[in-house]
């Protein structure tokens, strides 16, 4: 297979280095590019197993307001982020709510809890 | 709300605003009024759910509602800082006379030894960019879109179309996308995408959804509900091409054209404005033509980043604390700072030079551009010179100017960015 060279954009932040990528018979040799050395470890992360966050909204019953927004504790796998959306809209909390709580445990059973984004008090 | 008065009056609750509020209380400030016409603060933030805020702030990744959440937080609970939402401010006058009408107190009338306008910006409309055809249902700003699903909880439809590649129009891309729509594409005029390279990756390569750019809509479809849209490639003066055209399906169209400054109020009040930022000329403290009126945020000029909009908003409250407790400088040299070449504009336009400080001026670029120095000068007298890589229109670039470069140079300040030559 030999080397391979590819190219990324580092989405750890704004920056958006671009990164590039050696790939020895498909295994990352080496990462230039970056400023940071978060950028490394996303191009690493990125070539074998691509992880997103995932923010979303889940319902909330006799809150302030109709929805709470909600985010996953730590990154999931990419291809799994369509079908833990899906999960999360068929959810209801009560309120309140605090910022941090966690309002989904183990989602599909991928290890990592929902958590919610923001306080939430009852409707006045 | 008994009092008439007050040390500082914010008129707009979001990220500046509160930011701006925490700020002046850090000064000693003893009475800030924070005024907000929604029914909560936090502002546009509240319906940016999604992540990636507070990396230079707060030195973590938070979610719009988490940031604000930590800027409310910093507030809440001064017994020196009074909120009041569903409150809409109508007037304010030359002796800083604010005119504010709620469901709570009716009309009030409060006077403020200074004032601090935070009220951000709005979207642009269809109206704006003169797409022709019927005016039928299910054309919405992305941001409205985003506001109906992101907390009201509904959809505005099924099958999407984007207009222009803001970072509004690409989030919404991915969530729309996340809901279960189907996002057919996102079109945008420019020959470059106009939002983060970021929320390119994360919100429209990992969804596969088409990207079309140097191209715009002719036609929208549909007379009671949208069906379609006519697209076609645009010319490099940015007029479609006959023969281009193509047609899209959808039901919805989302438009992400742009953002204006909300500066109503401070037109009226009579605030020397710039033609390019739409927003207020300020000095370093971001003070705006009107002594003891500042601004600070959006409202000044669009950022993209909510953590260069507390860092603005915090100088503001700041010097705006100092300016109500008299304890501002005096004897100083005002001196303009003028964007040539490729900045197409700088903040702020000038600068009082008093026992000297480190200025951070914040620019942004007309065209994309690779290599690219940086220059700050005084006269002849180079302030600060440094070669980036990239700039983009997209990202705004700050320059710290360091105290000692500052003082003296009390000749106009030009800033330039040029191509390097190769």
């Amino acid at each position: 297979m030999g080397i391979e060279m590819k190219q990324l954009n580092c989405i750890n932040c704004p920056l958006g280095c671009l990164l590039m990528v050696e790939l020895t018979d498909g295994k990352v040799t080496k990462v230039t590019g970056n400023t940071c050395p978060r950028g490394e470890s996303y191009a690493y992360q990125e070539m074998t197993d691509p992880q997103r966050m995932l923010t979303s909204t889940i319902h909330i019953e006799g809150g302030a307001l109709p929805l709470l927004p909600v985010v996953s504790q730590k990154t999931l796998p990419k291809d799994r982020i369509l079908d833990c959306a899906a999960a999360l809209r068929g959810i209801t909390v009560t309120a309140p709510v605090k910022a941090g709580d966690v309002v989904v445990t183990n989602i599909l059973g991928l290890g990592i809890d929902i958590l919610a984004s923001r306080d939430m008090d009852k409707r006045q | 709300m008994d009092e008439q008065w007050y040390d500082i009056i914010i008129v707009g609750g979001g990220p500046a605003g509160l930011s701006a509020a925490y700020s002046a209380w850090m000064q000693g400030a003893k009475k800030i009024l924070v005024l907000e016409r929604d029914r909560e603060v936090g502002g546009i933030l509240q319906q940016c759910i999604h992540n990636g805020f507070g990396l230079h702030h707060f030195k973590e990744e938070l979610t719009g509602p988490g940031y604000a959440q930590r800027c409310y937080d910093l507030v809440k609970d001064k017994k020196e800082i009074e909120i009041l939402v569903d409150t809409m401010v109508l007037n304010i006058n030359n002796d800083k006379i604010v005119t504010a009408v709620s469901p709570k107190y009716g009309l009030i009338k409060i006077q403020g030894k200074t004032v601090i306008l935070t009220m951000g910006c709005r979207e642009r409309t269809r109206g704006a960019i003169r797409i022709p055809g019927y005016r039928p249902a299910g054309v919405f700003t992305a941001g409205a879109a985003q506001r109906m699903v992101n907390m009201e909880g509904y959809l505005p439809g099924k099958k999407i179309v984007i207009l222009g590649s803001g970072d509004i129009g690409l989030i919404m891309a991915r969530r729309m996308s996340l809901e279960g729509c189907k996002v057919q594409a996102v079109l945008e005029i420019c020959p470059f995408s106009n939002g983060l390279t970021r929320n390119m990756v994360q919100c429209v390569y990992d969804y596969d959804i088409p990207l079309y750019l140097s191209h715009t809509i002719t036609a929208i479809h549909g007379k009671d509900r949208v069906t379609g849209i006519t697209a076609a490639k645009v010319d490099e003066h940015m007029k479609p091409i006959s023969g281009t055209e193509f047609e899209i399906d959808c039901d919805t169209l989302l438009l992400s054209v742009g953002l204006i400054p909300e500066n109503e109020l401070s037109r009226e009040l009579g605030l020397t404005m710039h033609p390019l930022t739409n927003g207020p000329i300020v000095d370093q403290h971001r003070e705006t033509s009107i002594e003891g009126v500042f601004a600070a945020g959006n409202v000044v000029h669009v950022h993209d980043l909510v953590d260069f909009v507390s860092e603005e908003a915090e100088i503001a409250g700041k010097y705006a604390a100092l300016k109500a407790m008299g304890k501002m400088e005096g004897n100083v040299t005002d001196v303009r700072v003028e964007a040539i070449d490729e900045v197409r504009t700088c903040v702020p336009q000038h600068i009082r030079i008093g026992k000297g400080e480190t200025i951070r001026l914040f620019m942004r670029v007309r065209k994309p551009m690779k290599r690219v120095r940086l220059t700050v000068k005084s006269g002849v007298n180079m302030l600060f010179s440094k070669v980036l890589p990239i700039a983009k229109p997209s990202e705004m670039i700050a320059a710290d100017i360091p105290a000692a470069k500052v003082n003296g140079h009390y000749t106009d300040w030009t800033v330039s960015v040029k191509e390097e030559e190769a």
